[in-house]
């Protein structure tokens, strides 16, 4: 039988065992322990009684107060919806045009299409819309679709190359990998292309290139991109003689797209969004090219 | 170290590592073409690297009788040297997270060094190569020294040290090439958790053949921690792993459960391995160098029973609170809730009971960094378990959930408790050990203390700050009834935090090396006479034959 001593400090009795020199005191349980144990499981059993709890063969345990998480999901929706629904039958039932100019809508426009461009749209976009290598600014530059907000909902709803049937088509063709032009030719229409826009001034050395490079361009380019190469927004081709590039206007980009064509890709965002919501999203994108209009700005 | 072993149990390691490397060559062979083949090779590499060890020492003489009633220590330095081997390693891995998430450019394009590849190197690093080696090697100290029996035999513990190192290189190498199973804590895949089964078998059998000799008439608190530990850490392997492989020559394989079952099953699993692993094992730590250190009799031997009794009950029911809000029943998520929120009472009565035991000894902690950071593992258990009760309440944790508050209540765990219990453990443990009377710089330890406490600190705060701020943003609503921030308005309000998070982390790896270069310092100083080694044996001055009983 081990007999326990007085420990000097605590003036506790140990319960006379040893372990390497390790002793232990037979301190009774504090009286806290005890209040937060018998407090703690008694909450415990009261939470239990009124929330859905103990499972019983098939069933389980409603509990007294007949919380249901999925029906309280259900009506935090409704009550969501409720709360939108004045505003949003307005944006759902009148014309965009009108809408724009609405004192009292847009604001809610601006508000809410910063979350749904924010959520979808900035990581290709850019957060104000300004584009990145390969995703073009859709704040300033000319769209390649059409920039009326009826135009811009449509091409959000249906996709650039993207999964929906009636998706927008646009292929610009790889010249060079195919075969249709041989490199020397793909050099001067990049040497053409790029003095369009007065990338490249027109000198002696280059006089040649450009030549041969209009004589090619008409060969080849003018049934997308338009006598004037001015585009055709019927099938997404860009303006060559502006300054807004996508995926730049450097000799070595603009080779690369000739060389090895594009073939841009937007989501079919009408497989994923509420019509609302694109309609939503054109307006703020309308708004956005707007402000910057207004600022001044041309996104460059 | 070869040495220590009969001629008989040299056969027997020859033997198994034979059959290792037939595995290692077997499933290079059926998993060709597959990366199975890859862990085929490493599996062989191993054990061939091991009978290189055995061989080289196969000729020394055989141990003394004498020996045999000395503790069997050698497995116990050589797990404190790997652990803080893998600590070091698998903290660096979390600082290169860590700033991966403020700069998600430092991939390189390189797939495995992808955020999805390097975070389970990170946690499963310092969990099971850092933690779990520090458990095996204190657990074998500690079961000697309060059983005053030595170890079994001197092959089952090298096979266990040796065998579970393998699952980590195993688990470690597999995350670099992309194998997982997709399960939180428990990612390597099935041939490598049937390596575990058998290891964690012989650990176990370890400890119950020990205690059954032990010739000391109670079995003190640490060693149930211990058992606990290693029994219900079985259990949990074995059931959360239950998977079939595509075919013998895969390494992909397909879980058991679906679905809801999954996901219940996998978080039964790894809330857990927190309470068992991360809490249980680490309190066996606790109880038994503490009061060794503070040379203080434990406070109560009534609360640790409470304690414990509590603990090792009331954990396994609430690990739904991983899923609240979520397709699992309702019913499940309430039971969860309440005996998350019981449980707090038990923990807290560790803590204190840890905290308690100090009184008398506050000097100590004054005036001994090891001794202090002892008593901040202590301090950080109470504050990681009241965050956890805290955030297992329903309303609380729609805040909180899939948060970064959520890592940072992980890591006031892992850093502030687990950690600091370790490395106080360590410091405490290496002079022991290595027969010093000191370690090499004191001086050091202090630096190390404040390097982690400020490092968990920054931390801490950092993931606070930005899980709060990020639940938040998640569920503002504009006048108009709709989402006031978008996900990326989110993100740049995070990043402050990210950055500071990666410093934190940076602090704390930095102690770790401080650690891990005074452990080495100690180890290399030449050994003095140690007058008190006589002091540290298992029995009596020997009766006849005494040996033969020790050793068998």
């Amino acid at each position: 039988m081990a007999v326990g001593e007085r420990d000097p400090v605590t003036g506790h009795m140990t319960t006379g065992h040893e372990w390497n020199g390790i002793k232990e005191l037979h301190t009774p349980v504090p009286k806290p322990v005890w209040f937060f144990l018998i407090a703690f499981t008694l909450f415990g059993v009261v939470w239990s009684l009124l929330m859905p709890s103990f499972p019983y063969g098939t069933g389980y345990f409603r509990g007294w107060l007949g919380v249901d998480q999925k029906q309280t999901v259900a009506k935090r929706l409704d009550e969501g919806a409720a709360e939108r629904a004045a505003w949003a039958a307005r944006i759902e039932s009148e014309d965009l045009a009108a809408i724009l100019t609405d004192a009292e809508l847009m604001p809610i426009i601006r508000e809410t299409g910063h979350t749904l461009f924010g959520d979808n749209c900035a990581a290709c976009h850019g957060v104000g819309g300004s584009g990145n290598g390969g995703y073009p600014n859709i704040a300033a530059a000319p769209m390649l679709w059409g920039d009326d907000p009826a135009t811009i909902a449509e091409t959000i709803r249906v996709g650039i190359n993207g999964s929906d049937p009636e998706t927008r088509v646009s292929q610009m063709m790889a010249f060079g990998r195919d075969q249709v032009l041989e490199r020397p030719a793909v050099l001067q229409l990049v040497t053409y292309v790029r003095s369009l826009s007065g990338l490249e001034e027109q000198t002696e050395e280059n006089a040649a290139a450009i030549a041969a490079g209009r004589e090619l361009f008409a060969q080849n380019c003018i049934a997308c991109h338009g006598q004037d190469a001015k585009g055709l927004k019927e099938v997404g081709a860009p303006d060559l003689t502006d300054h807004f590039w996508i995926y730049g206007g450097g000799r070595e980009a603009v080779y690369q797209s000739i060389y090895g064509g594009r073939q841009g890709h937007m989501p079919s965002w009408g497989l994923r969004l509420s019509p609302l919501d694109i309609k939503i999203l054109a307006l703020y994108v309308a708004d956005l090219r707007e402000q910057q209009h207004a600022a001044g700005g041309d996104g460059t | 170290m070869v040495a220590q072993l009969t001629a008989l149990e040299r056969t027997y390691a020859a033997i198994i590592l034979v059959v290792v490397i037939c595995v290692g060559v077997a499933m290079a062979v059926v998993g060709r073409g597959d990366l199975l083949a890859v862990h085929g090779w490493i599996v062989a590499a191993y054990g061939m690297a091991v009978m290189v060890v055995l061989l080289r020492g196969i000729d020394a003489s055989e141990p003394w009788e004498e020996r045999f009633r000395e503790y069997y220590d050698d497995p116990t330095r050589v797990g404190i040297i790997l652990s803080l081997i893998w600590g070091v390693i698998a903290m660096a891995v979390g600082v290169w997270v860590a700033a991966l998430l403020a700069w998600p450019d430092l991939t390189f394009d390189a797939a495995w060094a992808s955020f999805g590849r390097l975070r389970p190197v990170h946690t499963s690093g310092v969990i099971f190569g850092f933690g779990g080696n520090a458990l095996i090697a204190t657990s074998f100290h500690v079961l000697q020294r309060t059983t005053r029996a030595r170890l079994p035999d001197q092959l089952s513990p090298w096979f266990v040290l040796l065998g579970y190192n393998l699952f980590c290189v195993m688990a470690a190498t597999g995350y670099f090439m992309g194998m997982t199973q997709s399960k939180e804590y428990a990612e390597p895949e099935w041939y490598a958790d049937l390596w575990l089964v058998v290891v964690w078998v012989v650990y176990f059998l370890i400890y119950i053949r020990t205690l059954a000799r032990r010739r000391e008439p109670h079995i003190y608190v640490a060693n149930w921690y211990y058992m606990a530990f290693i029994l219900v850490v079985a259990i949990l392997h074995i059931v959360n792993n239950l998977a079939v492989p595509v075919s013998i020559g895969h390494a992909k394989s397909y879980a058991l459960f679906s679905g809801v079952q999954d996901a219940m099953t996998q978080w039964w699993y790894g809330h857990n391995a927190v309470a068992f692993f991360l809490t249980a094992g680490f309190l066996g730590m606790l109880y038994y160098y503490l009061p060794k250190r503070a040379g203080r009799p434990i406070y109560s031997y009534r609360m640790s029973i409470i304690s414990f009794w509590g603990i090792t009950f009331m954990y396994m029911w609430a690990g739904s609170h991983h899923l609240h809000y979520t397709a699992l029943p309702h019913w499940v998520q309430t039971l969860g809730m309440v005996f998350s929120l019981v449980l707090l009472v038990p923990s807290w009565a560790s803590a204190g009971n840890a905290l308690l035991t100090l009184n008398g000894a506050w000097h100590k902690v004054r005036d001994d960094a090891v001794l202090r950071f002892m008593m901040l593992a202590a301090i950080f258990y109470g504050i990681a378990t009241f965050e956890g009760s805290f955030m297992a309440i329903r309303a609380v944790n729609s805040l909180s959930h899939y948060t970064d508050w959520t890592v940072g209540h992980v890591h006031a765990g892992a850093l502030g408790w687990v950690a600091m219990i370790t490395f106080g453990s360590l410091y405490a443990l290496v002079p022991w050990m290595w027969k010093r009377p000191a370690l090499y710089s004191a001086k050091l330890v202090e630096v190390h203390f404040w390097l982690a406490l400020s490092g968990t600190v920054v931390y801490v705060f950092s993931m606070w700050n930005s899980g709060i701020i990020q639940g938040l943003m998640w569920r503002t609503y504009d006048q108009n009834g709709t989402l006031a921030y978008s996900f990326l308005d989110t993100l740049v309000a995070m990043h402050p935090y990210y950055i500071a998070r990666t410093f934190g982390g940076l602090l704390f790896l930095a102690g770790a090396v401080v650690a891990f270069y005074n452990v080495w310092m100690t180890i290399s100083r030449p050994a003095p006479i140690d007058e008190g080694a006589a002091a540290d044996l298992p029995v009596e001055p020997p009766a006849p034959r005494a040996w033969a009983q020790a050793g068998e």
